[in-house]
């Protein structure tokens, strides 16, 4: 089902993308020629086929538990534009 | 089942059960709580580009082991998945969970709820069990009009494991809380610390009248102890039935609780509500857990609680209310057990009384664990063995066992040596005090022999008194109806 011009403002609110009204159109054009390219998937038979998770027939490695990262605070937090007594500063967030 | 005005109440809970590893579910940065901010918060946490997730197998474990012990199915092949939402104390965009896959599915807990004579048990199914990772904290004091963010909680694994909506009042949402909490801290996955976040109760509620399909519910978030549990699904049923009464209906929202004006507020509503647009994640493959690794973990297990009160029925005839008492948390159920390996089983009564009586009482006036008890089991069992063979009476054994509590003796036997507490049975040495006590009770004498049975207990106080404690009370009752010419 093709999507709508509201889908990609919501998809793109969701995302935090800023898309320009006049942008949405074009945006949407090519959000549907995608989907009809994966939507050609949809007429294999899949029946019996376990649905896949991961691209690779891999399972997943576990580490044993033990603490192997040190403290590397000052290092890590030398990028941060803003920071104060070993906290990161972003614009206030409250919901 | 509560039925406030013929209204049927619906609940059901999602609890945040941190697991007690040492390291973070993805990373191998430290878990312990109460660093500086920033210290324990690596690279991975912090989501700097080219990092990758490794999975910690000590928190799959504890994921096995609590599907065990709840009679779930433990999946072989899970999936793990991105929950997409922004918010600056989640620094990757999304939270790693488990979505459509989760690793413990179904399983149940049985809950006692209420006490004495309308006390019953119910059985709260639950729907899954699902891994995930923590975010970090938002710290919203003043910092220039900016907030500080603090990660080292981000990466903490996290259980969360959620109920059918099978309850009906508050009291069964916390009966079934409590028994979760017991039980997760007797598997030793989550150290149980409420008020450092180890255990946290969303709780979801609607109202409908009997016979309906299911009402809108509201979502109350993140309730950190038993009381506020309590207090906020009570004040929000009230609130649902008197906006249904009163010709309004339920929007589906999330809420808070402000225990200071017992009242839950809105925090988003259904329209603002996220949509996590939830996919697998491609930096973890399938989490496969095979039957060997369920048997490993299996094998590390205790026994669980049901069974051990079972078996303290069965075994020591305990009543179901003291095998229950005795399993509240594993230390005391161990206590308990070394108390009763120590005395023999025809002590276990005594020892489940002294274990649930003086023991508890102490342990709580001192605001010790049981752990901590500066009386050992083996101690305890010592007094035990010296009231059994009549070396000591009961209220003797409370003096020998504030002495070793104070550490004023290494066994029962040292105290009663140094402290001369040894019972006196020797008639002999007892009659001239129960002698002295006729001679200076001549009012009490005349009462008994008036017939007031009173009159009688009152000199074997006496008696008892004279002799410090050392007479036997059965001895004394003898003796002393013997010269009254009882």
């Amino acid at each position: 089902m093709p999507l709508s011009p509201d889908d990609v403002r919501k998809v793109a609110r969701l995302a935090r993308l800023a898309i320009a009204e006049n942008e949405i159109a074009p945006t949407l054009d090519t959000l549907n020629r995608t989907l009809g390219l994966i939507d050609q998937m949809g007429g294999m038979d899949t029946a019996g086929v376990e649905p896949m998770a991961h691209a690779q027939d891999v399972s997943l490695r576990l580490r044993p538990d033990a603490v192997t990262e040190p403290d590397r605070r000052d290092a890590l937090m030398a990028n941060a534009p803003a920071a104060e007594r070993g906290l990161f500063l972003v614009p206030k967030v409250i919901e | 089942m509560s039925r406030p005005n013929g209204w049927e109440v619906v609940i059901g809970l999602e609890t945040h059960v941190q697991l007690s590893t040492r390291s973070k579910i993805f990373s191998g940065a430290s878990t312990v709580f109460g660093a500086e901010p920033n210290r324990q918060a690596c690279a991975v946490d912090m989501a700097l580009p080219g990092v990758l997730p490794v999975m910690n197998a000590a928190a799959v474990d504890k994921a096995i082991t609590f599907g065990l012990a709840i009679g779930a199915h433990i999946a072989p092949r899970s999936i793990f998945a991105r929950k997409n939402y922004f918010y600056p104390d989640l620094p990757k965009g999304y939270q790693i969970s488990q979505f459509e896959i989760p690793v413990v599915q179904g399983g149940t807990i049985t809950i006692q709820v209420g006490e004495g004579e309308k006390a019953y048990a119910k059985n709260v199914e639950l729907t899954r069990a699902h891994l995930e990772e923590d975010a970090g904290k938002s710290l919203h004091e003043d910092f220039h009009g900016m907030s500080g963010i603090d990660l080292n909680r981000a990466g903490t694994p996290l259980l969360e494991i959620v109920t059918e909506p099978v309850m009906t009042s508050s009291a069964e949402a916390v009966a079934y809380a409590r028994a979760l909490h017991a039980l997760v801290m007797w598997i030793g996955i989550c150290d149980g610390n409420m008020q450092e976040g180890s255990f946290r109760c969303d709780a979801n509620v609607s109202v409908r009248r009997p016979g309906e399909p299911l009402g809108t519910r509201r979502e109350i978030k993140n309730l950190n102890s038993f009381r506020f549990l309590q207090q906020a699904i009570d004040c929000e049923i009230r609130w649902q039935i008197e906006q249904v009464e009163d010709g309004h209906s339920i929007q589906q929202a999330t809420v808070l609780f402000d225990p200071d004006s017992g009242e839950t507020r809105m925090m988003r509503s259904k329209e603002e509500a996220h949509d996590y647009r939830y996919f697998p994640d491609p930096d973890l493959p399938p989490l496969v857990i095979e039957p060997a690794r369920i048997e490993q973990v299996r094998a590390t297990m205790p026994e669980l609680p049901a069974a051990m009160q079972a078996r303290f029925g069965a075994d020591f005839g305990l009543s179901a209310y003291d095998a229950a008492q005795l399993t509240a948390s594993l230390g005391t159920a161990r206590y308990f057990e070394s108390v009763v390996a120590a005395a023999g089983a025809a002590q276990a009564k005594a020892a489940a009384n002294w274990v649930m009586g003086e023991v508890a009482a102490r342990l709580n006036r001192e605001e010790k664990s049981i752990a901590d008890s500066p009386v050992s089991p083996q101690q305890l069992a010592g007094v035990l063995a010296r009231v059994a063979d009549s070396t000591i009476s009961n209220n003797i054994a409370r003096k020998v066992f504030e002495a070793l509590w104070n550490g004023e003796g290494e066994s029962a036997d040292a105290v009663i040596e140094a402290q001369g507490l040894k019972q006196v049975t020797d008639a002999s040495a007892i009659e001239p005090i129960i002698d002295e006590v006729l001679a200076a009770n001549p009012q009490s004498v005349a009462e008994f022999k008036a017939g007031k049975e009173k009159a009688f207990n009152a000199l074997v106080g006496q008696v008892m008194k004279a002799s410090r404690g050392k007479a036997s009370p059965a001895q004394v009752n003898e003796l002393l109806r013997k010269k009254l010419g009882g």
